[in-house]
This record gives C-alpha cells, structure tokens and sequence, in this order.
C-alpha cells in the first residue's frame, strides 16, 4: 500500500514541479531499457493523421485494465479486434511482458502496471503529438469524441476543462456521442464559441428531426503537405437510443450509409485526395461500413474502446479501406501516414502509440493547465473512501471488479434484491492496496444522468430487460449493436447462451439459489435513467456512502453469468 | 478563401434555422388551399376504413385482395433501430410505373395497418411518415401499380434503450 501511495504523491509532486517550471526528469526513462525506441516513428509519405479517441476526459495518466472477455459473434467471431490475452498478443506479434503486452492486453496486469506505470494523460499526449508533429509538418489531429464526459472536472466545468485543453493540445477536427449528453444547447455554444474558427465538428449523420437538415458539417477539406484531405465525420449513430433522446430533442442520428455514400462522393467531387472517416461507430459497425462504403481510404474508428495495434484492410466495390480504433482513456496515439501520387494514395504505415506516462516528460504548458482546472476541486477529489482490495476495473463483457462494487453498494443501500448498472466500457482501474477516492469513483460514474432508482419489475420484465440489452452485444448483424457491454447485473445469478436469438439467450435465472417467478415482483435498482425527468440521489453518493462504510473493500471479483455454448473463443481468457 | 473554407459542407445552422421559419409561414398560407381539395379523396378514404380494424397481417393483405409480389422497385427506408418507437420515421419510392396507392403495414403492431396513401396521377410516388412501431417487428411497403400489388419488407428493431458506450 505504501508503495502505491508513494507513486500517487509522486505524481502530484511531479505535477508541481512542473507548475514552478524545475526540470523534470522521469523516474524510469533512462533506466529501463524496454523504452528505448518505443517513439522513434520515422515518417512516410505526405500525408498524416494524428488520432485520439474516447479519452474520457482523463487529464491526468490513469491505469486502465483492458478486457479479458470481448467475444466475437458472427463474422467478428475469433479475430480482430475480439482477441484477448495471448492470442491478442499472438495476433499482433507482441512480445509477452513487454511495454506494449501491458498496454494492449489485460495479462499480468498487476505485475505489469507496477513496472510500466500509469498510462495517458493529456499533458504526456501533449508531448507526444508535438514530437510527432515535428517530425511530420501539416500533421492533423483528430478526436474520435467521447472526450468531454468520464472525469468529475468534466461534469462539474461541462466539458469546459476537456474543450480548453483540446484547443491547447491543437486538435483540428473532431466528431463526438457523450458530448451530446451534455445537452445538444451545450454542444452548440462550444461549437459556435470556443470552437469558432479554431476547431472543426464533423458529422454527415445528425440531422433534425423536423426538415432532417444537417446539425454539423459533414466533413472539411485539409491541405496536408499540399494535399487535399478530407475528414468526414460520423457520430455514434445511436446517441438517442443508448443514451436519453431528451439532451437532443431535434436531433436524429443513425449510420445513414447512403448519405456517407453522397458525402465521400462530394468530397472527390472537390478535390480530395485522400479521405477518412473519422467514426464513433465501434470497430464492428466500421468494419461491415467499410465493406458497403466505397471511396474511403481509411475509417479512424472508436467507441469500442478496442486498441487495435494493426489496420484491418476492407476490400469494397471502390478498393481497400483501412480500419482502425484507438484504445481509450488518452492511453494511445494512433499515427496514419499516406504516400500520394499522381493524386492518388499509394502507401500507408499505421501506428498505435501506447502512451506511457513515465516515458514521456509532460508538457508543462498542458500540465499548467491541467493543475489550474483541477485546482478548485483538488481537495474534493482526493478524499479517500476506502482502500482497494484487489484490482478494481470495469472493462470486459459482462462484469468487472469495480462494477461489482458499483452493484453492491446498491443492493445495501437501495435495500434491493436485484440491481442494474450499465455495461458502460469508460471507467478507470485501480490495483489493489491503492486508495480509492472520490475522484476514483467519479470516473465510474460522472454522467449528466446520474440518478438512482429503486423500481417493482416482474421476474418476466427482468429477463426482458437482459435479452434486450444483450441483443445490443451480441447481435451478429453489427449495424443492430450498440457498443456497450452487457449490462451488469447483482443479486441475481443466471446463464446466458450469445450466439442464440434475442428471448433465447437468457436462461437459468436465480435468486439467492431460487428460480426467479415471472409473475412475481422484485425490488431492482439501477442507475443511468435514459427517461426524462427522473428523481434520485446520484449514484457517485451511494457508491461514496457505501465504500465510507466498507473501509477495505475485500476482494469479492465480478460475478458473471455462466456461459453456454462458448467454446474456442478467442475472445474469453 | 481556403479550400477548407469552402468545403465544410455548406451547410450552416443560420440555413437551418430560416428554412424552417420560411416553411412556417408558406404552410400557413397552403393550409387554407389544401383543405378545398380534399373532398375526392374521402370515398377512397372510407373504402379503407376497415382495414385499419383488421388484427393480422394476413387479414390485411386478404382485405387487399392479392398477396403482393416482392419487388426491387420499391425503396423502403427504415431506421435499423428506432430512435423513438413511437414515431419510426419511414420512407417509400417506389419507380413502378403507375403507382396509385401506397400502404404501410407494421406487422407485430395490435393493428398492422398503419397508413394509406394516394398517389395522384403524374405525381412523384414518394411518401414519408411517423408511425408507431410497438415492438421489433418487420415493415411492410405494400405498393398498389396498375392495378396490382407489390411489396418491400425490412425489420426495425425497437429496443428498451441506454446500456451504450
């Protein structure tokens, strides 16, 4: 435990250090060799895209336990990006125990985080864009989105921390989803005020509801190096229906592969050379898009979270497009070279840079910052609620530790026999001894609908409620999933079979060893309302209250449904 | 002007707005125009009044009268998920040449006949509307065109919603 205190007030020392402008040295840079090298990316080509996405307003570097359950269904099954463990490691020629093995999968992750450290951080970013942009000049650099919710300086500043350092760091062009939860008046005076002029918001996919004219841009044109570039952007085509339709009332969304059609079209039409989606779709969505959608060279994914170290090349009628995603959390950098001739691509070289806080000097300007919106909260993020038993993490298709927690202090303090929490896939790690503080419970939880809800469902409605949400997971038709995980489920145990038909999946379901009635009622209670007007206490209190009174929260791991019918998944560990 | 300049799409939210406030007041003025020429309508309105009763799809295509012939010509758009399950936003063109009506049909709907329309002469056939969609069910554009009747099927899937990203 002491170590692990060591580190955090290291950081923050380091983080001081850099605000009186002493020089900064890292702690393991020079020492470890595994290092060495990891940021020499020569350049190729003329054109190039720099690519962050879903960084869930993580400021500061944060650790984050990728899956160690992401199954495949369908076409997906048994290949990128549904590997974990070693056969990700396999997949992408990674070496075991090394930087990367840490940062792309989930093994030996407690090992592995206390040698290779926190991961991301925008003032770590910060430094690695500008030393890719010096070696790559007319550099772009693109958000996927997701970037202005996941932290509590985001939700108390509405994303105000989150715009001011993405207009510090430079980012060009950006798409987004949770943004939208901030309410689309919100979005709209960002876009028209601290945007203006300095920062494009691309999506062809959101329209009005009432005449369906488009809310944003669909795309710009960039010179890049003299050429042409376009970025088009998609926004999660279902905003409205995994989050509350209420934040954007007059808008629609959808995938609208016709349209994206039209645009790339337009695009070429204007002298694009080389064009990209810049997509919040989910790697699934992007791969099935890239087959249908010709014209693109490259689709520059996220919402899945998937950190996918290798392009996935998608032959349509048009050619080859490349599909990407680039982690989450602020953990990676994805780098995109083309080569162009005779106004066409020829070459590209694709890299996901994992973003390694203790190999990268933080760039103080961005650190200033970052010390400077926290400031005012500082006292009240750090206080401590209790202290981790094992590792707490939220990432993997069925449950994770710290959802486990999230249910528990439910249950108690909800009085409930059975509780909800969604299969959200942002939300930070933490290893066991290591304080939990508030700040740590916020990145489970900050959301712009946070209320908690004790509700009388029958045991028929409960199996609805699973068999509806795992057919968002495990639909084989990816324009039919959502991009969550399954919702997490306490008190009540039971089986779920992926690969049958919504209503066959969800089996077996019990309370406390007993066959859940479908006629009779049961206390639920849940978090994260999508209807409007809903009254509660949020849930960061509850979970805030219930770790007070925990102290140590004792290892009780994450109870998952049984599984049926998976066998030789890749995607299981 | 920069090739950035010129290419954000062309659209601005100025545009929007003013589109929506020109259409307000031309539909003020048409309202009044519109209403003169509904009366011809009415009887082919009332010969379809009981088809909006029937409880199957089967009863309805029966009322109908033939099972109608699948066919490529029609465009049936339908959101893969609905948005808002009570009103699924849904389009039919259909390309057979004359087209005289066009129905909706919501198969796991209590009542699956969900709307009519009639396509005048010389018109384009291209209709849009709102309809409620209960639950996850197939869509069904039945196209009536010279006479005799075609059809387009495409599933929406309406979900309880949240759980995402």
């Amino acid at each position: 435990m002491s170590g692990t205190f060591s580190r955090r007030e290291f950081l923050q020392v380091m983080a001081a250090a850099v605000v009186s402008g002493l020089p900064i040295t890292n702690s393991r840079a020079g020492t470890d060799a595994s290092w060495d090298g990891l940021y020499d990316v020569p350049r190729f080509g003329q054109v190039h895209l720099l690519h962050f996405t879903d960084c869930h307003a993580q400021l500061n570097p944060i650790l984050f336990r990728e899956p160690s359950v992401n199954l495949g269904v369908g076409e997906a099954r048994n290949r990128p990006p549904h590997l974990v463990g070693d056969a990700l490691l396999r997949s992408y020629g990674i070496k075991k125990g090394s930087p990367e093995a840490y940062a792309l999968s989930c093994l030996d992750f407690e090992e592995a985080s206390a040698r290779f450290g926190r991961v991301g951080g925008f003032a770590h970013l910060s430094s690695l864009v500008k030393r890719m942009k010096a070696t790559r000049p007319g550099a772009l650099l693109l958000d996927g989105g997701d970037t202005w919710q996941g932290s509590a300086t985001a939700m108390w500043t509405q994303g105000q921390d989150m715009v001011d350092a993405c207009r510090l760091m430079g980012v060009d062009v950006m798409t987004g989803h949770w943004e939208f939860t901030l309410g689309s008046d919100r979005v709209e005076k960002i876009i028209s005020s601290d945007f203006n002029n300095a920062l494009d918001f691309v999506a062809h996919n959101v329209r009005t509801q009432d005449f369906g004219d488009p809310v944003f841009p669909p795309y710009v044109i960039r010179q890049i190096n003299g050429v042409p570039t376009a970025v088009i952007g998609q926004a999660f085509p279902y905003t409205p229906i995994a989050n509350p339709a209420h934040f954007t009332p007059n808008w629609a969304f959808g995938i609208q592969e016709e349209n994206l059609q039209k645009v790339v079209t337009e695009a070429r039409k204007q002298g694009a050379v080389v064009v990209v989606l810049l997509s919040h779709n989910g790697m699934d969505v992007d791969l099935k898009l890239a087959s249908r959608v010709s014209g693109i060279d490259a689709i520059l994914g996220g919402h899945t979270h998937d950190a996918v170290a290798r392009p996935i090349e998608v032959k349509n009628a048009g050619g080859v497009t490349l599909v990407t995603n680039a982690g989450s959390n602020g953990k990676f950098l994805g780098v995109l070279d083309f080569s162009v001739a005779n106004g066409r691509p020829t070459g590209w070289k694709y890299r996901l840079l994992p973003v390694f806080a203790d190999a990268i000097t933080p760039d103080p300007e961005m650190a200033a910052l970052i010390a400077r919106v926290r400031a005012p909260f500082a006292e009240k993020l750090g206080q401590r609620l209790a202290v981790a038993g094992e590792t707490l993490y939220r990432r993997g298709n069925f449950n994770g530790t710290f959802d486990q927690v999230v249910l528990d202090a439910l249950l108690t303090e909800k009085n409930a026999e059975i509780a909800f929490s969604p299969g959200f896939r942002w939300g930070t790690s933490l290893t066991a001894g290591m304080a939990i503080t508030l700040e740590d419970v916020m990145n489970q939880t900050a959301i712009s609908y946070p209320q908690t809800t004790l509700t009388d469902m029958t045991g028929e409605r409960v199996k609805a409620v699973l068999e509806d949400v795992a057919d968002n997971l495990f639909n084989p038709d990816p324009y039919l999933q959502q991009g969550g995980d399954m919702v997490r489920v306490g008190g009540l145990s039971y089986a779920i079979a992926p690969f049958e038909k919504v209503g066959n999946r969800i089996q077996d379901l019990r309370l406390n060893g007993k066959r859940l009635d479908a006629t009779k009622t049961y206390k639920v209670a849940g978090w994260a309302p999508v209807a409007a007007n809903v009254e509660g206490e949020p849930i960061w209190e509850v979970v805030s209250r219930w770790l007070k009174d925990q102290k140590e929260v004792v290892a009780r791991g994450a109870q998952s449904p049984r599984l049926i019918g998976v066998t030789d998944n890749a995607g299981l560990l | 002007m920069t090739v950035s300049d010129m290419n954000n799409g062309g659209h601005s939210r100025r545009e929007v707005l003013s589109r929506r406030q020109v259409l307000w007041s031309g539909a003020r003025l048409m309202g009044g125009l519109l209403l003169l020429s509904l009366a011809p309508i009415r009887a082919w309105a009332q010969a379809l009044e009981g088809m909006f009763k029937e409880r199957t799809v089967d009863d309805v295509l029966k009322a109908l009268g033939d099972k109608p012939t699948p066919s490529d010509q029609i465009v049936l758009t339908t959101p893969d998920i609905a948005e808002n399950g009570s009103v699924v936003p849904i389009t039919v063109k259909s390309s057979l040449p004359s087209t005289t009506d066009i129905y909706l049909i919501i198969e796991k709907n209590p009542n699956p006949f969900a709307a009519a329309f009639a396509i005048p002469d010389q018109t384009d056939a291209m209709i849009s509307a709102r309809v409620k969609v209960a639950q996850t069910s197939n869509v069904i554009a039945v196209v009536k065109a010279d006479g005799k009747l075609f059809s387009a099927t495409r599933e929406t899937k309406v979900t309880l919603g949240g759980c995402g990203g």
